[in-house]
């Protein structure tokens, strides 16, 4: 008994999945690649507005330029939302009891994400629309995005605890609420790795935004020419992707080495040459000064592309280690469970038996006993009132009593309404009055 | 069973996916159904003014314009986020259900993805493409085609949404007719579709008549104008409102005797169904009421009073809404998983060797005097908390005192009988799963709530395991 407790293993949803699992895993680690991608740049905007907002307190061309990317959010924050469904649905189908498991034990936490995270859109908006009408006011315009910035500082903590969490089920028993499942080992190593992460796409989609041919922006900058702007993004992705140097081998040390192999050793090894090879390109690109979105910028993007593509497939593979063992017990234990289920199903009076035991007895009682003793009694009241005075009623009127068991009405004050039964058929109710209005109630 | 068991102990589990579903549909009907096409035609008719009076056909557009603000805000933000929402509450709410539900409606599930995404970007585009699109008379008539391809579209999408949460309220077919158009063919579909089509249209009418109200000066040109156009769009949909109404309410009972023979069993269905008329009447009532006077007196429309129409046609949708409330049934698919989560197929097992000892999250094997009521918080918490509480709503104390009487004691023997046979009796619930010392016990734990009322907690707060909340023993 004791055992269960340290290491609960539930039985597994007994339906087949709707697809070979490969595919869903394909379907999964795809979709969610591309509504992180859409999160990235919405964490990462809001917090560059915030930062040139306050950058614009003193030079009014980092405002502008703050108001440029703000402007960006609007579809990338919508499109995270909704992109959000498919790898949500993935997920739920690929590792249902781990995945459900983990929401339940932080219920409230993972359900204030509706409300906050619509509230942090609205005061988003608020920021967004209101740009001109505060221009006198400036701190109390950069204090409204501050609270939709933390909210999506603080809200992935959300989804992190989840997804940590379900790879843990060992340790599902030391959970008590959402803030005791935050502090498991590798919520925080992740949540870093997630920053600097939005931070870099940030910079990088920002670059091409900024670079465009056809870029004019919406008000006029003083000073700044498209070409610093490429230049600050650029070296944004630079310092944040250099920065995943430190944060992700902490992630990697830090990862419970129960889900860690060598395949996944070797896919992150992967991706980070790829990184390496990018940063080495952005820093020429850097020395260069030559902001062109050419191929040689492509090739960046590319190699970042195949960082990202491999440092999901790596998370990937570290959950699929993770949680080998227990689902292999959670299989086991499923079949057992299974097996014994049929057995109990064999311990059941055969059919043919009942039906002999059934029909010694009147039909009519059988559904009295089941469906009207629970709260008839003969000459006592009940729930409802005793037989004795409730069949006389109807002595010579069958009809009218069918009439009340389907669709009763309301008579005595004192008592409750009762139950109809509009699911009995013409013969079973037939039956039921034969046996009410011919027993002997006393 | 074999999740953690989550459980709000007043508001109840289905209250909260209920009211984040009813928000969600207020929403999609009223500021995008309904609301798009009403816009669009605003567009349209400042396009049309803006050849002969230019000043005043700019004015219609920015009326147009303003109006899709709001609701582009809305929904994309409240409406996007309890779309999500339905989602987490439910898998919150009934883990196993959903979970094997999600098994079987994976691909109907993608398509309405499909479709809600589709519509938020189109919406987007829509609105952000708009100051654009005031520069030339041809990008201009591009935009309204696009609004009028928008209107058709999230009718559309309301459309196949129908059809898809017609089909899922009858898994119990899932397995026999396999298809998604199972969903159109049911018999509640069209009656659905004439009545939320002009609903939709009268709710957003509604909305756009307070915000029309609002948005507009006093010595605005074309406010007589505008007020009139919006009350006559309202005046045009209520009649045929009322008619899907009717012909909805007419076909409620029959389609619940075919379909779900229990749901009209209950007191609180014939209480809801009596009232839906009044609602109706009352809804069509206003709707008449305020349409006429913007119509005929459109400058003396009072702002402040424009918020009871839009009050009374989201109550006239929500009241028809909770249709999905009443259907209940023991089995969440037909023949397979009951309403607790629990496999039809199971029950021998759990009725002979016991529930608590196949459970993942209960650690109790055998029950002693010891761990009596312990015990039968556990049996509460598996087999009745999807659908009940302690002491808050659907309360199951308060159901045993409703029956035996309010503060009388509860009778142990009259409960275990009543318990043995709930789903003859109640046929939306499903069979007790426990064996008889379980029955003994979850008596015992009721019977202790009556007399000491003490909060059950869930695993949001208390953790996986069912261990160790209610360690007393039974006193008396
Ligand atoms: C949930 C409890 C309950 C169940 C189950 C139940 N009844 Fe009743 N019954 C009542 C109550 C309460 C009344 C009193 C109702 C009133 O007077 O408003 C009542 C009243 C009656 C009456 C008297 C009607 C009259 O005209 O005064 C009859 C006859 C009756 N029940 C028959 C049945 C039969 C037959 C069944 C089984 C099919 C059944 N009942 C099942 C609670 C129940
Ligand atoms: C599928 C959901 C569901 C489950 C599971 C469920 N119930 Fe109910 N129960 C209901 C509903 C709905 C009502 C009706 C409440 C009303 O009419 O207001 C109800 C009513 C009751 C009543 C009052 C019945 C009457 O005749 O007035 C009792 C007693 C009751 N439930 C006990 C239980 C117990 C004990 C369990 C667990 C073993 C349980 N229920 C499990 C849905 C459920």
């Amino acid at each position: 008994m004791n055992m269960i407790m340290q290491i609960p293993v539930p039985k597994d949803i007994s339906l087949p999945l709707p697809l070979p699992g490969g595919v869903l895993m394909g379907i999964l680690i795809f979709s969610f690649l591309l509504h992180i991608l859409f999160i990235n740049l919405m964490l990462g905007s809001t917090i560059l507005t915030f930062w040139f907002q306050l950058k614009g307190l003193k030079d009014s061309d980092y405002d502008v330029l703050a108001r440029e990317i703000a402007a960006t959010i609007t579809v990338n924050k919508s499109m995270g939302v909704v992109l959000g469904v498919a790898p949500l649905l993935s997920i739920n189908v690929l590792y249902t009891i781990y995945f459900y498991s983990a929401n339940a034990m932080t219920g409230y936490a993972w359900i204030s994400i509706v409300p906050w995270v619509a509230l942090a859109f609205l005061l988003l908006y608020l920021h967004k629309y209101t740009w001109d009408r505060f221009a006198g006011n400036r701190s109390f315009h950069i204090a409204i995005l501050s609270l939709p910035m933390l909210s999506f500082l603080v809200i992935p903590f959300i989804f992190l605890t989840n997804i940590n969490l379900m790879l843990f089920p060992e340790r599902w028993n030391e959970v008590h609420g959402f803030l005791s499942a935050l502090a498991l080992p590798n919520v925080f190593p992740r949540y870093f790795h997630f920053l600097a992460a939005s931070l870099a796409l940030t910079g990088l989609f920002l670059f091409i935004y900024f670079g465009r041919k056809t870029y004019t922006p919406a008000h006029a900058f003083n000073r700044l020419q498209q070409a610093d702007l490429q230049q600050m993004m650029l070296n944004l992705t630079l310092g944040a992707t250099g920065s995943q140097l430190i944060f992700g081998p902490l992630l990697f040390l830090t990862l419970p080495s129960k889900g860690v192999s060598w395949s996944l050793f070797f896919v992150i090894v992967g991706g980070v040459v790829f990184a390496l090879a990018a940063l080495v390109l952005m820093w020429r690109m850097q020395v260069s000064g030559n902001m062109a979105i050419n191929r040689r910028f492509m090739l960046i993007v590319a190699s970042l592309t195949v960082t990202v593509g491999f440092m999901g497939t790596g998370r990937h593979i570290y959950r699929e280690n993770a949680l080998r063992t227990h689902k292999e017990l959670m299989a086991a234990r499923t079949k057992t469970h299974q097996e014994a289920a049929k057995k109990a199903h064999e311990n059941l009076p055969l059919p043919k038996e009942t039906q002999e035991l059934l029909s010694t007895i009147n039909p009519g009682q059988e559904l009295f006993q089941s469906h009207c003793a629970v709260c008839h009694a003969a000459a006592t009241r009940l729930v409802g009132p005793p037989m004795t005075e409730a069949s006389a009623i109807y002595a010579a009127n069958p009809e009218a009593l069918k009439k009340w068991i389907k669709a009763p009405g309301r008579k005595r004050p004192d008592y409750p309404q009762m139950t109809g039964f509009p699911q009995l058929t013409d013969q079973q109710l037939t039956d039921l009055s034969a046996y009410v209005l011919g027993n002997k109630w006393n | 069973m074999d999740f953690p068991i989550f459980h709000l102990d007043f508001m109840g589990n289905r209250m909260l996916v209920a009211v984040i579903a009813i928000l969600h549909v207020v929403i999609n009907h009223g500021l995008a159904v309904g609301f798009i096409p009403l816009v669009t035609w605003l567009e349209y008719k400042g396009f049309v003014i803006n050849e002969r009076r230019h000043a005043d056909g700019h004015a219609w557009d920015e009326l147009a314009r303003k109006l899709m603000f709001i609701g582009f805000i809305i929904t994309t933000t409240v409406g996007a986020l309890t779309g999500v929402g339905i989602w987490f509450a439910a898998s919150l709410a009934n883990p196993a259900s959903i979970g094997s539900l999600v098994r079987v409606f994976y691909f109907a599930w993608f398509t309405e993805w499909i479709v809600f995404m589709l519509e938020v970007v189109f919406i987007m585009i829509y609105f952000l493409t708009w100051k654009k699109s005031v520069t030339s008379a041809h990008s201009k008539l591009r935009h309204i085609r696009f609004g009028l391809a928008l209107s058709i579209f999230s009718w559309l999408t309301m459309a196949i949404i129908v059809a898809i949460l017609g089909f899922m309220m009858d898994p119990g077919n899932w397995l026999s007719k396999h298809t998604l158009l199972q969903g159109f063919a049911n018999p509640i579909y069209l009656p659905q579709l004439i009545f939320r089509t002009p609903v939709a249209m009268m709710i957003a009418g509604t909305f756009i008549l307070m915000a029309t109200l609002y948005i507009l000066k006093k010595d605005s040109p074309i406010k007589r104008e505008a007020v009139k156009t919006v009350s006559a769009w309202i005046m045009r949909w209520t009649p045929i409102a009322a008619v899907g109404a009717f012909i909805y309410y007419w076909q409620i009972p029959r389609m619940m005797i075919g379909n779900l023979p229990v749901a009209i069993a209950t007191q609180q269905f014939q209480d809801w169904y009596n009232s839906l008329l009044w609602v109706g009447v009352f809804a069509i009532a206003v709707g008449f009421i305020v349409s006429g006077s913007g119509f005929f007196f459109p400058t003396r429309l009072p702002r402040p009073l424009m918020v009871i129409p839009v009050v009374v046609s989201v109550l006239f949708l929500g009241t028809f809404e909770r249709i999905r409330e009443f259907i209940r049934k023991p089995y969440v698919i037909g023949n397979y998983m009951y309403a607790n989560g629990l496999l039809a197929d199971d029950y021998p097992l759990y009725q002979q060797n016991g529930l608590l000892s196949e459970s993942t999250w209960s650690g109790i094997c055998t029950i002693t005097p010891e761990n009596e009521l312990q015990a039968g918080e556990n049996v509460f918490a598996i087999s009745c908390t999807r659908c009940h509480t302690t002491h808050g709503i659907n309360s199951i104390v308060w159901n045993f005192e409703r029956m035996y009487g309010a503060g009388q004691p509860l009778n142990p023997d009259a409960m275990k009988a009543y318990i043995k046979q709930m789903h003859n009796v109640r046929t939306y619930m499903p069979p007790f799963p426990g064996n008889d010392a379980e029955l003994d016990a979850l008596v015992a734990y009721i019977i202790f709530e009556q007399k000491e009322p003490t909060t059950l907690e869930g695993a949001q707060l208390r953790g996986p395991s069912l261990f160790g909340n209610l360690d007393r023993k039974v006193t008396n």
